[in-house]
């Protein structure tokens, strides 16, 4: 219990994510009618991903301190569920564009920014694929991870504040009226955050299941 | 700081002996340009725009990537002897900023010749190109310590630094936008401005933390 209690959570919580998102009463705000409900799927993916990338610096800048490979493979895990993330928030937003925008790719900052945040992580796998010795692999994919982080945050965080937007707090959005921070409706907080939370679990969990591959592999490879 | 100026003296020198190297940048930016030119005679702004901006990051992977890689294994093992990994970086940062700064301005030069000079304000895109250069130069510094340490060639750095330097060339290419014409607030372009030196200097400080650890074996 006390090693898989927030498995359990996770799991609960994406439940209620699925039925209560699904069924709640949502305002109806603008065009977005019942599309608003994307908003406990699409949203939490790029929350989730940016909390994956921050513990695959983290364990990128351990490894670096400690030179502990295991960290490095913990380092991989995360920054290979984060690519799964930004892969699925872009297709629930390419959904969602197409009901609301028009089409599903609109050249939205907010969209360019994120392909190219997934550029930047693949680079890195590419960046580790073309090393064979471990700990060399480890220590140069590392260096490339903390410069990598610092160079998605202002990617995603400010530069699509900086010009016009159809999401959210672009400037002159008259794509989607009010759906950002504090206008967030009371009723939809109640399901977003939970939803947050679980789909960033879930994540968690994908990397867990994915680093243990790894070590048996490893150890395989190791023994053979 | 010695160390420092007889590091960036030497690799001064070293461009003077083995000229081709520059030269052979210089007639690779010559030849890109001049194929442009066969290709699209007298563009309009925004796509002259985009095509000087592209050929200043090939010039620049080009130039900036034998700045680790051309130093062979038993010359760094050497260098690790003398000095310090960031009076290493730092002479290094500091000669590709020389060079690129030229590189920048003879690109511009070549660029207005062939491919006629659409921007209005010849002082502000001169003031862009500097600032994109150095930039550019930044950044592909440390990725080419990155790549000289992984073994791979030029092409890695490529595949590495084009979507890293994306938040830096958007900046770029909106700013020029002021030199052709279009009408900002006066306070943006400065603001686009400090946001692009504060992006330069949150990746030098990056270079100066995370080079050493690409430096000891």
């Amino acid at each position: 219990m006390k090693q898989y209690w927030w498995k359990i959570l996770t799991v609960a919580l994406l439940f209620y994510t699925f039925t209560a998102g699904l069924l709640i009463k949502v305002p109806r705000i603008g065009n977005l009618e019942e599309t608003i409900r994307n908003f406990f799927f699409h949203v939490p993916m790029w929350f989730g991903q940016m909390i994956l990338f921050l513990l695959s610096l983290i364990y990128s800048i351990r490894y670096l301190r400690k030179g502990n490979l295991s960290d490095d493979v913990y380092a991989n895990g995360f920054a290979r569920t984060g690519i799964l993330y930004g892969v699925l928030g872009l297709i629930t937003g390419a959904i969602w564009a197409n009901f609301t925008w028009g089409a599903p790719w609109n050249n939205d900052p907010k969209q360019v920014a994120a392909a190219i945040a997934l550029l930047i992580y693949c680079a890195y796998f590419v960046l580790r694929g073309s090393m064979n010795d471990m700990d060399q692999k480890a220590r140069i994919s590392s260096v490339y991870n903390v410069f990598a982080f610092f160079i998605y945050i202002p990617l995603i965080m400010i530069l699509p504040r900086m010009v016009e937007s159809l999401h959210p707090g672009g400037q002159g959005a008259d794509g989607n009226p009010a759906l950002s921070g504090q206008d967030l409706d009371p009723s939809m907080r109640i399901v977003f955050w939970p939803a947050v939370a679980g789909w960033t679990l879930l994540g968690v969990w994908i990397t867990q299941i994915f680093v243990r591959i790894n070590y048996i592999q490893e150890k395989k490879w190791l023994h053979a | 700081m010695k160390q420092v100026i007889s590091l960036v003296k030497k690799d001064i020198l070293l461009e003077w002996r083995l000229q081709h190297t520059f030269f052979g940048i210089l007639l690779y930016t010559a030849g890109t340009i001049f194929i442009l030119y066969l290709a699209i005679n007298d563009p309009q702004g925004p796509i002259w725009n985009g095509l000087f901006w592209i050929t200043l990051l090939f010039m620049c992977v080009q130039t900036v990537a034998k700045s680790f890689l051309q130093e062979n294994r038993n010359r760094l093992m050497y260098y690790q002897t003398i000095v310090s990994p960031i009076q290493f970086l730092f002479a290094k940062l500091i000669y590709n900023t020389m060079l690129m700064i030229v590189m920048s301005l003879l690109t511009l030069i070549l660029f207005s010749f062939f491919m006629g000079a659409p921007y209005i304000h010849f002082l502000q895109f001169f003031w862009i190109t500097l600032a994109g250069g150095i930039s550019l130069t930044l950044l592909f510094t440390l990725l080419s310590a990155i790549t000289a340490r992984a073994n791979q060639h030029a092409a890695m750095m490529a595949v590495l630094g084009f979507p890293l330097m994306v938040p830096q060339l958007l900046l770029l290419l909106k700013m020029s936008k002021t030199a052709f014409g279009e009408v900002f607030q006066q306070n943006v372009f400065w603001e686009m401005n400090l946001l692009l030196f504060a992006l330069d200097g949150l990746i030098v400080i990056l270079s100066f933390i995370l080079f050493p650890f690409l430096w000891k074996e």
